[in-house]
This record gives C-alpha cells, structure tokens and sequence, in this order.
C-alpha cells in the first residue's frame, strides 16, 4: 500500500514491471522491494532448504529472504535481491526454488519432514550404500534445495572491468561518509566516495530526523552537491565495495545496466579494482532480528526496514503494525509510523518485559501471540516490525584476518584497529550509532587521516544532529513452542545451533560449517551475531570467547562475468601476427594458434580435399625444388657488449666464446637442475654482437632467464640484451634449390663459399639491409633471410613468388613438422622439460671445462642413468601402420599395464619421404635397444602396434643434403 | 596486491612474475658439491613471517627485484633491486 501522503511527494506511477508475470506499477528509481510492498505482495519467496514462504525482510543488500530472477533465457539473472535492484519498464522479476508456484509449492512438503532434517542430516543419513551418495542422494538433495538457477546458455550481455585510483577511498555515503568526503575533498586529495545506494545519504533517507533545525534529507542533498561541485571528488553510486585486499587495493562492483535496463551503450555491470593511499570504512551497520518462534512469516520485517520504506519510499508494510525489539528503536519506529497515519497496534518492549513468543498466518503474518507477565494474548495483524539491535558493518575490516571486538556498550562486534593497513573506520560501523556522534567522529578521524597523508585539514562546524543515545538490552531468543530462524538464508535456527554444540561442534568455525549458519550470498549479515550469541549461551561461554567466524569477500555477491569482463571469447587476448599472415590469409592457409602468434597450417592448392595432401605435397616439393615458411615467431634475442660471449657460455651448455665471426652454432639451454629449457641457434655477427633464436614457446621465458642471469646471477657481465623478435621479419628457404631462390633475390649472388653450411652474415636486396643464414630445420640444403619487420610482406611475396618459379612454393606447420621429424629435431614436445641433455643424446654438448646454468646438477646421480628414458626413432613394423603421439610403449610380449610401462611416444608424421609413419618417443635404455620390436599401445585411440626402434634421423644421417 | 618498483614506483601485481625465494642470488661455485647445490635448487624455508623473493617486472622495466615481504600480514617492507643485491 502506498501511503496516503504518497501524492504529495510528486510520486508518479509510471514504470510497468511484472513479478511472476503479472503487471505491476512502480516509481521510477524506488527497489523492487518497495514496489513490490506498495503492491502488497507479501510472499515473494521459498525458502533454501524447507521452502518456507517468506517475504521482504530488510531494506538493502543484506537482505536473505527477497532472492529473485531478473529476465528469462541466457540473460537471466538469479539470486538477486529484490531491495537492491531498481525497477525500470519492463523488467520482469521472478521468484525462485518453488514449483508448480510461488503459492503452491509442492517442495514445502520437506518443512513437514522438518524434525527429521534438522543440521547434519544428510551426513547421518546417506551415508550406505556408498555408491548412491554420488548417482542418487546429492543430485536429489541439489534439486531440492536451492537458490536460482542458471539458464545453461552463454550470457551474452556485456560486462566491464576497470581501475581507479585515489588518495583517499570513502566506503559508504550515509552522515559520516558524506562528512569524511567532505573533509578530505576540501584538502585538494583526491577522493573516491562510494556508496552502495542509488543515492547518498546512508541511514538518514530513510529516517526522520533533523540537521541544523531542517529534515536531514536537506543537508544530504546540500552535501551532495558541494562535493558534485569539487573536480577532485568522485562520486560512485550503485558501486558496492566488496573487499579489502592487499596495498590499498580494493574491489568494487558497480552496477549499471542491470539496475535501469538494457542498453547497447551500457554495461551490466563493471568490476572496479581501486588503488588507495588510505581508506575510511563508513559502512554503517546492520539490524540484527530475535529468534522468536516462526519469527519467519512473510510479514515479519526489521524495524528499520519499516521505517525506512514508509519515511524514504512512501509505502506501507502493512495496514496492522506491531513493533517488537530489545533498544530505543521500538519507540522510534511507533512514533514514524503513528506520524505516517500507520495503524500501529502495539507496541513490545522487551525491556518491560514482552515479547512475541509465536506467530500465524500461512502465506503471510496474520497474528501473533505476545507474552505479558506471564499471561499471553494474541493480536492480530499483518506486519510485525522487530529490532534485535544494530551490527556495525565491520565486514571490510575482517579481509586481511582482523578479528573484530566485542563491546558490551552496544552488544556487538566493533572492528579492531589497524586490522588493514592504511584503513580506518568511522561512524555507525566504528560502533557510534547516533547521528551527532557520526559526524563528529568521521570529524576527527578524517582529519588525522589526512595528517598522516602529509595534508593540513580543519576539522569543520559540525552542524547540530540528532544525539539521541543508543540504549539497548541484549535479547538473543525467546522461549515458546517452535521454530526460531536465525538464518533466513540457509534456514538454520535455534534448535540447528544447540544441536551443533552437543554434537561437539562447539567452535563457531565448526558450528558454522555444521550447519550452514552464515554462508552463501548474504555471509550471514543479518544473523551471524545472533547465532554466536545463542552458541555462546549453548555452550557457556561468553561472547568474546565464543568470536566470530570469518567474513570474507565479496561483500555483495559479484557475477564472475564481471570479475572476468574481456575474457569471454577472444575477449582482450592478444593476438600476433608475422608480416605474410595476409597472404597466407588469401591463399586460403588454416591458420593455427602458437602462443599468441597465428601460424599457416598448410597452404592449400586447387584439387586438394584433404590437410594430408597439402602437406605431403609441400614435404615433398622441400624435398625436391624448394619451400618458403615464415619463421618470424621463433624468439631473436640480439645481445652486445665486451662480456657478451662470457654470457652466452654461461647460459648455455656448449661453448659460444670459440664461435668465429660470421657463424652459426646450435646450443642447448639448462635449466640449473640439469633439464633442458630450450634450445636454439646462436649466430656471431660482430666481435661483441651475437644474435640467439629462441623456440615460439620460450621466447619469453629465454628473454627473462637471460635478464635473471644478468641482474641476479652474473652483474658482474657488461652485456645487453634486448628481444628483436618483431624487429625482424625473418623466411626459411629450403630445399635443393634454395640459393637459386636466395640469389634471385639479393643483389650479390652467394655460393657455397661466400655462405657455407653454418655461415651468416649480412645481404642487401636493393637499399633494405638483410641477413642471411645457412640453417636447417628440414634437413635441406636452406637459409634463412632476415629483414626489417617493414619489409616482411613484400619480401615474403618476392620469395614465395621466386620459389613457385623454380617448382617449389609456400608450405606451413603440417610439413615443417613432417620434414623436422624425419631428420630426428627435437621440438619442446621432446624437451617438455622432464628430459635431460643426456636424454635426447645431447650430452656432449654439456661442457665440462666451464660453469654453466645447469652443469652442476646435470652431472648428478640418476640423470646419467642409462636406464633412462632416451631418444629414440620408431616405425611401424606389423600389421598395424598407425601410430600416435602419448601412445605407451611396452618390451615385445609384455601386458600393457602401469607397471610394465616402458615409455612414450613425443612427435608422430606420416612421412610421404619414407613412406611410412614415424614416431620420435622416449624408451628406456632406448639407444642400445635399436633394431628391437617393441609394443605400442594407445589406450584412447585403441591401437595396439609393433614397433622398431631406431635411430632418431630417419632421413640423410650423414646430413650430406644441407651442404648442398 | 602492488609493489613498489624502485625503477617505476608502485605497480599492479599484474605486471610482475614470480619467482620464488631470493635464496637464488646465491648461487653456490660448480664444485659445491651435490648438498650445496641440492639446497640451492630445491630446499626452501617456509617461513609465517617475513620471506625475501625474487619478482621480475616483466611488464615494466624489465627490473629483478627482491622484495621483502611478511607471509601472515603480507605487508612488503623492502623493495631493492636484484643488481644490486646481488653485488
């Protein structure tokens, strides 16, 4: 119902909404919450775990009850509070864990069960047969209980994330916030003021209370301006602080579109990380209720929550008020809703010794049973407002381990000092609840703030506010037949916590995983005090002792696509790509993913209906005429200085000191316990200027390896290094015709002197400086030619072009693999970082004449071990041709089980050169077992194969074809 | 979490890789002998309290540092630059 003064305030009907499918009308800009209640709908949900019906309880985001879904299909929201989202035209809220309705729902038959479900229920009683646990008991128990689901489709709304920073954060906007804002923005610093709301103001919108002799409302709205008025201040609304981490950091969920609509324009929600100098906590607090039995009925709300819907949104709760509570509240609300034109129809203090000891009313309150001295009357109504007392909000203070204080003054937790470095807490959450006391104490604490951030702040006129003081007497439960919730959210009451405690789950930690008390979306923020109470009394011990449980973030529910706004889909990855990746785009090339970079599968030509022709053609025409591929992603590392050689021996394995100028050499990395990271060619063009190539994979990782060697390990050295890998665009030319290619190309011919086999040094191709290499990953007579990133596209068209005029043409990734797997290379499938230089047969390579990363290590015992796993060729010999890549290998004749496991194949091609599959693997004591028929099996794929193990070089041992 | 880069000042933790403890400034001579060495690759403390690590910032300016930070509070009281640790 809205009240009757409700046209005064110039509120107009104009935004249609459903809930359930039928048509409402609301305000613009009140919650779903109110527009709900102004509509009387009482019971908006069913609960967790009973399917109790419940209705709206608080009027913000601790709200347990109001989970509700907005929209339908993919984009469908669930769980979400129903006094937090704003209505807006449109918008379609559904209610959530009730079928076939809201009003009828069959699950509510578990709250009959009820005695028999109680905490610790499920443990005792699916416990046999085991194996029903997993197939039948969870997945009835999960459909049974319940929040909103998920619609299983992608969600295709857009989401944000972005960063902020500030000299000073101000969590919370309500009298203290709005003070510490001020205060801090009148310094110059720059300030972020965020507040949960749509609206500053905090507790004061929704209060009747007066500042300067005028309604609070009018100094909120004189504060709100001045600080919209300062350039240095930002004002975040609708932006919820959900966590304090580490360095000033914090995170913060702002949310936009899903508050007003849809728009194309406009996020759902954005996650914001804020960096800040320092940090004032004003986050107020929270009414905690009573357990009273069913003190649960769509109907029972908190006190403030009252007041807060007739005094900021104009809407009645109900038409029969009572108002029940432990502290000067209950008074306080009697006098707002008498002043509303509320039928207010009694009035129970506690404190005089009444309280409501039961309740009835099946979809919604219809009365309750109040005790008097002793003799109990019931009263009928709709609508019991309850205050149980106020929590401050210490939840950010509690992110990084604090533990919060009890204070017997208030009966409740006040957050401990210095529990985040560099955050301070003021006002109703520092445990000062009137209004007076707030302003002057976010006065002085912001001032001290600012002192300590080296700025001279005045501590201002504080304007004259209420001060009215908080008097509470603490009353956790009352006695009476029934059930006394405590948590909503979870449904865990009174009854849930003594068993917890008998069961000798007497710590709060363990009481809270017992029962469930304090978890899911809401982190207990309506309950947990009132639940260590009663366990305190439980148990016998007092609060203190008894303490909190842990609140963590987030302290609003985030969705994760926010959190991971830009990581849907492509999202913000980077993409690379090499100067022919047009071409290769045109001529029709799949181009597959290596690390960030886009590499051409194969190169297709007219007729070929399968990826194997293609790349059997172009194996074949490397073989034969000449092949182009572009080889720009594999890492150049250019590294200069007097002391660059004595790098370069360092980090490597074999010795580069002894390179002569103008050469190429191959190396191997270590990593320092003795395992290969990485290897590579290193060529010598200058007497302190070395250019090294990295493999795709470990550029980065060589690159920092390198710079950890140099700051950490060896400053003593004078070199630089530096990553050229996108300066240089940088072509394999291969085959038996490759120099007529190359010399077609450059100005000067080459010949077998000029550019012998491991021989480099620079070309020019007209006025572009290049350099030329006579290096092989194909086993070809081959180059490759380098020049700047600029001219990469042109020069890869210049070459593809030369070479499809001597019978050869482009190839990709399919055949270089082909063509590296019949001469025995290794890729980082061999050297996957388990296998050593002595593994792959590399370990002459290793010198011992002087210190390298890895040396020591790789000499030590076990990694010599001729019963390793080594390098190995093999080729299938029986009636089975298939073979694969992770297949096992087994001795001839052995069952294929863990334990006769022999060892593994790394690289598999079909090699059109041989005619035949080949396979590079790891076998145990593999290179004194060549010419031996082996077992390979793949479980996956179900091959079962005989192989012969060989050398590794299938093709041209005598490496005769790359000195040309 | 930020760390204050003695080269660009505080920073993101996203722009830092992880190493592990700063015992790898000491690198033992080659003929240590395998219990140097194996202490030196593999063993390491695990400290509540403060720890010494190695982070690189690879997205800035490509600087090692050793960062001195307190596992139970995770407050970094120390940000030096490897180089010169490492002297």
């Amino acid at each position: 119902m809205r009240l009757s003064n409700a046209g005064t305030r110039g509120q107009q009907l104009t935004v249609p909404f459903t809930f359930d499918g039928v048509r409402y009308q609301g305000v613009k800009g009140e919650t779903l919450a109110a527009a709900l209640i102004a509509n009387d709908v009482k019971l908006v949900a069913r609960s967790f775990k009973y399917h109790r019906p419940r209705g709206i309880m608080s009027a913000g985001s601790e709200e347990p009850n109001a989970l509700v879904t907005i929209g339908r299909g993919a984009n469908a929201e669930p769980n979400v509070r129903a006094t937090v989202q704003e209505i807006y035209e449109g918008l379609e809220a559904y209610s959530q864990n009730a079928w076939p309705s809201l009003k009828n729902d069959v699950m509510a038959v578990n709250d009959l069960a009820s005695p028999f479900l109680g905490a610790g229920f499920y443990y005792k009683t699916f416990m046999w047969p085991k194996a029903f646990w997993e197939k039948l008991y969870e997945p009835i128990i999960r459909r049974a209980a319940g929040l909103g689901g998920l619609s299983g489709q992608p969600d295709t709304d857009t989401y944000e994330k972005a960063f902020a920073f500030c000299d000073v954060l101000v969590i919370g906007g309500g009298p203290a916030g709005l003070m510490a804002a001020k205060i801090a923005g009148e310094t110059g610093v720059d300030v972020i003021l965020a507040e949960e709301d749509t609206a500053l103001g905090g507790r004061l919108l929704g209060e009747i209370e007066d500042i300067n002799g005028a309604p609070a409302t009018v100094w909120v709205a004189k504060m709100t301006a001045e600080l919209a008025a300062m350039p240095n201040v930002r004002i975040m609304t609708r932006t919820a602080v959900t966590g304090a981490y580490d360095q000033g950091t914090f995170g913060a969920l702002e949310r936009v579109g899903d508050m007003v609509g849809r728009k194309p324009d406009l996020p759902q929600s954005c996650f914001w990380r804020i960096s800040a100098k320092r940090a004032i906590l004003c986050a107020g607090a929270l009414e905690r209720s009573i357990a009273f039995p069913n003190n649960d009925r769509p109907g029972v709300m908190m006190a403030g929550a009252v007041r807060a819907y007739a005094n900021r949104w104009g809407v009645a709760s109900g038409q029969r008020i009572a108002v029940f509570g432990n502290n000067n509240d209950v008074q306080r609300t009697a006098r707002d809703l008498t002043a509303a034109g509320l039928d207010v129809v009694a009035i129970l203090d506690s404190r005089e010794g009444t309280t409501v000891v039961g309740t009835k009313g099946r979809h919604g309150l219809q009365s309750i049973t109040v005790s008097q001295n002793g003799t109990t009357k019931d009263i009928a109504l709709d609508c019991l407002a309850v205050t149980g007392g106020w929590n401050p909000t210490v939840h950010l203070t509690c992110h990084m381990n604090g533990r919060p204080i009890w204070d017997e003054k208030i009966a409740s937790f006040v957050p401990s000092a210095g529990a985040v470095p560099n955050m301070v807490t003021a006002g109703a959450c520092h445990g000062v609840f009137d209004t007076m006391g707030c302003l002057a104490d976010a006065a002085q604490i912001t001032v001290a703030v600012l002192k300590n951030l080296g700025n001279k702040a005045k501590s201002p006129d504080l304007p004259e506010a209420d001060s009215t003081p908080y008097e509470i007497s603490p009353l956790w439960s009352v006695g009476g037949k029934g059930r006394k919730w405590i948590d909503f959210q979870n449904d865990v009451h009174v009854k849930d916590i003594k068993l917890a405690a008998q069961e000798n789950f007497r710590s709060v930690e363990h009481m809270k995983r017992y029962t469930t008390q304090g978890m899911a979306p809401d982190q207990g923020k309506s309950s947990n005090v009132l639940a260590l109470a009663i366990l305190a009394d439980v148990t016998g011990r007092g609060i203190p002792e008894t303490g909190t449980t842990t609140f963590r973030p987030p302290f609003v529910p985030v969705p994760i696509a926010a959190m991971g706004a830009g990581g849907a889909g492509t999202g913000f990855a980077p993409q690379r790509f090499t100067t022919s990746h047009d071409a290769l785009v045109t001529a029709g090339a799949p181009m597959i993913e290596a690390g960030l970079w886009y590499r051409p599968s194969y190169i297709p030509q007219a007729g070929e209906k399968t990826w194997r022709q293609s790349c059997d053609r172009e194996v074949n025409m490397v073989r034969n005429a000449v092949g182009v591929v572009d080889v720009s992603t594999l890492g150049k590392i250019d590294i200069q200085g007097p002391d660059a050689a004595q790098l370069l021996d360092f980090v490597y394995s074999n010795t580069f000191s002894t390179l002569k100028l103008n050469k190429v050499r191959y190396g191997i990395m270590l990593r320092e316990d003795g395992h290969v990271l990485d290897d590579g060619t290193t060529a010598r063009l200058g007497e302190n200027h070395y250019v090294i190539t990295t493999t795709t994979a470990a550029a980065g990782l060589v690159m920092r390896h390198l710079e950890f060697v140099l700051q950490v390990l060896r400053p003593d050295l004078d070199a630089k290094v530096i990553s050229v890998t996108e300066q240089w665009a940088q072509f394999a030319v291969a085959g038996p015709k490759s120099r007529d290619v190359i010399n077609a190309i450059v100005d000067t011919p080459i010949d077998n002197d000029s550019f012998p086999y491991m021989g480099c040094g620079d070309v020019t191709i007209g006025d572009i400086k290049g350099r030329l290499f006579r290096i092989s990953f194909s086993g070809e007579h081959a180059y490759e030619i380098a020049v700047p990133g600029r001219f990469g596209a042109s020069l890869y068209d210049a070459l593809v072009a030369k070479a499809t005029a001597h019978g050869g043409g482009a190839y990709g990734m399919e055949a270089l693999n082909v063509l590296r797997i019949e001469k025995g290379f290794i890729t980082h499938a061999e050297i996957h970082g388990r296998t050593t230089a002595f593994d792959i047969g590399m370990d002459r390579m290793v010198s011992q004449k002087k210190d390298s990363i890895g040396q020591a290590l790789s000499r030590r015992e076990g990694l010599l071990d001729e019963t390793r796993a080594q390098l190995v060729g093999l080729k299938p010999v029986g009636a089975v041709k298939q073979v694969s890549a992770g297949a096992h290998l087994f001795t001839a004749g052995n069952e294929a089980t863990r334990e006769n496991h022999d060892g593994y194949i790394t690289s598999v091609a079909f090699s059109p050169t041989m005619d035949s599959m080949l396979a590079l693997g790891f076998l145990h004591n593999g290179r004194a077992r060549h010419g031996e028929v082996i077992r390979m099996v793949d479980h996956l794929r179900g091959l079962d194969a005989q192989l012969e193990v060989c050398d590794p070089v299938f093709f041209d041992p005598e490496g005769g074809r790359l000195r040309g | 979490m930020r760390i204050e880069c003695p080269v660009c000042g505080a920073r993101d933790l996203r722009e830092f890789y992880y190493k592990g403890d700063a015992v790898a400034l000491n690198r033992p001579d080659r003929d240590a002998g395998i219990d140097a060495w194996d202490n030196y690759v593999h063993l390491r403390d695990n400290p509540a309290g403060q720890t010494r690590d190695l982070w690189h910032h690879e997205a800035g300016c490509g600087a090692w540092l050793v960062v001195t930070r307190d596992t139970t509070t995770h407050l970094i009281s120390d940000v030096t630059l490897a180089r010169e640790v490492a002297r």
